[in-house]
């Protein structure tokens, strides 16, 4: 662990992993924390409950903005734990000088998406510190949901299984790193920040059998599939030429020397089923987003890694994203 | 119809090209009498070389060495920690280009130094530091120059519009560095700077983004005077694939020269007007130490003695430190580099030197032959 903190340690992947089980795990060490599920499932299994933070920045970018992002990460967790969010709490922490106007705008956001989700904000906390202490304004955001849906876990994967993703995969890290300043791209670029409660609602009800689910935020889908090939002990095995990537996010992706399955998603969600389940699976996924597809297979090739097969029949790993995501130089 | 960008890749990733020439190089590669050991001088190459998987697709008398064309992996520790200690001055502004702020000296990264309240940003493009420099006038903005031939002609853009406009708080530490001389070295070092004493390298995979500024005239040398021959190849796989199927036939049909793959943007001149950009503001310095390999003679670039006032080693000559820095004792970086091993005959490869906490100079970047092992794997 390094002395000091820095970025990389909140990338989602190696770096954040350490510092998550070298301080935190090791101090606050409990059977439901220890599972490090998107959210802990807790009183007997009827709950799902979790927590994040929103810093992005800008605030406002094509598609979303800082209060569509934070309800829909903390509701997304709980549907991914198959539960419906129910409860939120909401907590800000403003920059002094940020105007009134922009935060009722992101706030308005938030009660829209609040609808889609069927939740409600039921407690709250407001601190304004001086200049320069934030960078205009943070939010956290708690939440209960009732799980509907029980016994979704990141161990449970098994030889034979099929990998899902829901819809294309990158638009929200490549909309972010264009919007940023330094950075001089024009783009028509928009987030795929959407609550997710519904489209897992839709698996429920059809009766498709779920063994894992996970959204691919931070760190992307290589970061979700390398989890579950450690957390299952299996190899994952992904066809390349099979995910789902827009052109523009490839080129945002050629240009910087970026790899779309890094970056960060807000929309995108994984899907583990059973072979005989996937194309009903499948079906339900593309009632959403037309390009909802099969990426792959659950094999023994080579346990706790993920393999990338290409179109020409070589193999590589696909390895957990490290570091801070820089361009490349030449 | 309008180019669109995946038109620069897409076709160029080409799965059925691929395993065509996969096999046409199969086919060609049972006449050579002896292998053959390419080096692709290029990290560029070397992280299309294993992302894509391509030594898979080729039979077992063709081996790839992987050459020391990775600006940021060759920088020697003694020069970031310059960047380091520039960084950390009051009311100062280091810029430089992307991964270079992950690379550890011996005080940390330039990344531990942002943590620690230095102000260091990196930026896609050199210009960039105009728009800082004019929003922050009262502060200095240092621009950390790195880079191979591509990306000399942006700080030398840089540097003519610092002049022209007059803008007094832009300072540059260069750090650029020449691919054909450190190539001559691996090959036909006679002196005490790098051991070229039995190397291998038979053939050079050429970087055709060099070649755009400089032309392929600067691989001239390496088919008639050191017979090896070159061919200039491009980036994507298909580039690649093409590029050794050309090496290959070359020395089936016992010729030895320099031939262009990437002919769409490469020409035998190159950029004239780079060129003479590049030389109105950069002199060849006497020695270059590279991380990994040692000193090489006219490898580096320096301000001209006249724009010594922009020189922030001149400037900031006083609080720089000068010794230089060795890596550990048991990277083993320096063979890798002449293609004596591979990053996985390393002992501490994957142990003690990972990309997180990296030792020897490939590992420091994503384009380093260690980084690029150790990210894709070995799957052969």
């Amino acid at each position: 662990m390094n002395k000091t903190i820095t970025i990389a340690h909140g990338n989602g992947g190696q770096e954040n992993s350490e510092l998550i089980g070298q301080i935190f795990y090791k101090h606050f060490q409990n059977d439901i924390l220890v599972k490090s599920e998107d959210a802990a499932v807790i009183e007997n299994g009827k709950l799902a409950f979790t927590t994040d933070s929103f810093t992005v920045s800008p605030l406002f970018f094509n598609g979303g903005d800082i209060g569509k992002l934070a309800i829909c990460g903390t509701c997304n967790d709980l549907a991914m734990m198959g539960a419906k969010p129910k409860y939120l709490t909401c907590s800000v922490i403003i920059e002094e000088g940020f105007s009134s106007r922009e935060l009722e705008k992101v706030v308005r956001s938030m009660k829209k998406e609040l609808q889609i989700n069927g939740a409600i904000v039921v407690s709250g906390d407001t601190k304004v510190v001086p200049k320069g202490s934030v960078d205009k304004l943070f939010i956290n955001t708690t939440g209960i949901g009732e799980i509907e849906y029980p016994n979704i876990s990141a161990s449970n994967l098994k030889e034979g299984m099929s990998i899902l993703v829901n819809r294309d995969v990158g638009c929200h890290g490549a909309t972010i790193f264009a919007a940023r300043e330094g950075i001089d791209l024009t783009t028509t670029l928009k987030t795929d920040c959407a609550s997710l409660y519904p489209e897992i609602k839709a698996l429920i009800d059809a009766n498709i059998p779920i063994i894992a689910l996970r959204d691919a935020t931070r760190g992307g889908v290589a970061a979700v599939l390398n989890e579950w090939a450690k957390a299952s002990d299996i190899c994952i095995e992904i066809e390349e030429d099979k995910i789902p990537i827009q052109d523009e996010v490839k080129g945002i992706c050629e240009m910087l020397g970026f790899e779309a399955v890094n970056l960060a998603n807000e929309g995108t969600f994984l899907l583990a089923v059973d072979k005989k389940d996937e194309d009903r699976a499948l079906e339900v996924l593309r009632n959403t987003h037309q390009n909802a597809t099969i990426l792959g297979t659950v094999t023994n090739l080579h346990n706790q890694k993920v393999i990338l097969n290409s179109a020409w029949g070589t193999k590589r790993f696909l390895d957990l994203p490290s570091g801070e995501l820089l361009p490349r130089i030449c | 119809m309008p180019i669109e960008l995946k038109n620069l890749y897409d076709d160029f990733r080409d799965g059925d090209t691929i395993k065509a020439y996969a096999k046409i190089i199969s086919k060609d590669a049972k006449k050579l009498k002896n292998p053959i050991n390419i080096m692709e001088v290029c990290g560029g190459h070397t992280h299309t070389i294993m992302k894509f998987g391509l030594p898979q697709l080729l039979p077992s008398n063709i081996n790839f060495i992987h050459g020391p064309g990775c600006p940021v992996c060759i920088m020697p520790k003694e020069r970031i920690d310059h960047a380091y200690v520039l960084a950390m001055q009051e009311d100062t502004i280091l810029v430089t280009l992307g991964d270079m702020i992950k690379v550890p000296g011996s005080n940390g990264s330039l990344q531990q130094a942002r943590s620690k309240g230095a102000d260091v940003r990196f930026v896609y493009s050199p210009m960039e530091c105009l728009k800082i420099a004019e929003e922050n006038p009262d502060k200095k903005v240092i621009y950390f120059a790195i880079g191979f031939e591509t990306t000399t002609p942006m700080s030398a853009v840089l540097i003519d519009q610092v002049i022209k406009k007059d803008i007094k708080n832009i300072l540059f530490h260069i750090n650029h560095v020449t691919v054909p001389e450190v190539m001559k070295e691996l090959i036909d070092s006679r002196d005490i700077h790098v051991d070229s004493y039995n190397n291998k390298i038979d053939a050079f995979l050429g970087p055709s983004h060099v070649s755009v500024i400089s032309g392929a005239k600067i691989y001239q040398d390496f088919p008639t005077i050191y017979k090896r021959p070159v061919v200039v190849s491009g980036f994507e796989p298909v580039d690649v694939m093409q590029g050794i199927s050309m090496i290959v036939k070359q020395f089936i049909e016992d010729r030895c020269e320099l031939e262009i793959q990437y002919k769409r943007v490469v020409t035998y001149e190159g950029n004239l007007n780079s060129q003479k950009l590049i030389n109105r503001y950069f002199d060849k310095v006497n020695l270059f130490r590279w991380r990994g390999l040692g000193n090489v003679p006219d490898s580096g670039l320096k301000l001209k003695d006249q724009f010594l006032q922009y020189d922030a080693e001149v400037v900031y000559k006083d609080i720089l430190p000068i010794a230089e820095i060795e890596d550990h004792k048991l990277c083993i970086c320096g063979d890798i580099l002449r293609g004596m091993a591979k990053p996985t005959e390393c002992t501490i490869f994957g142990t003690a030197c990972k990309p997180t906490s990296p030792i020897g100079s490939c590992m420091v970047s994503s384009e380093g032959a260690c980084a690029a092992y150790y990210k894709y794997g070995n799957l052969i």
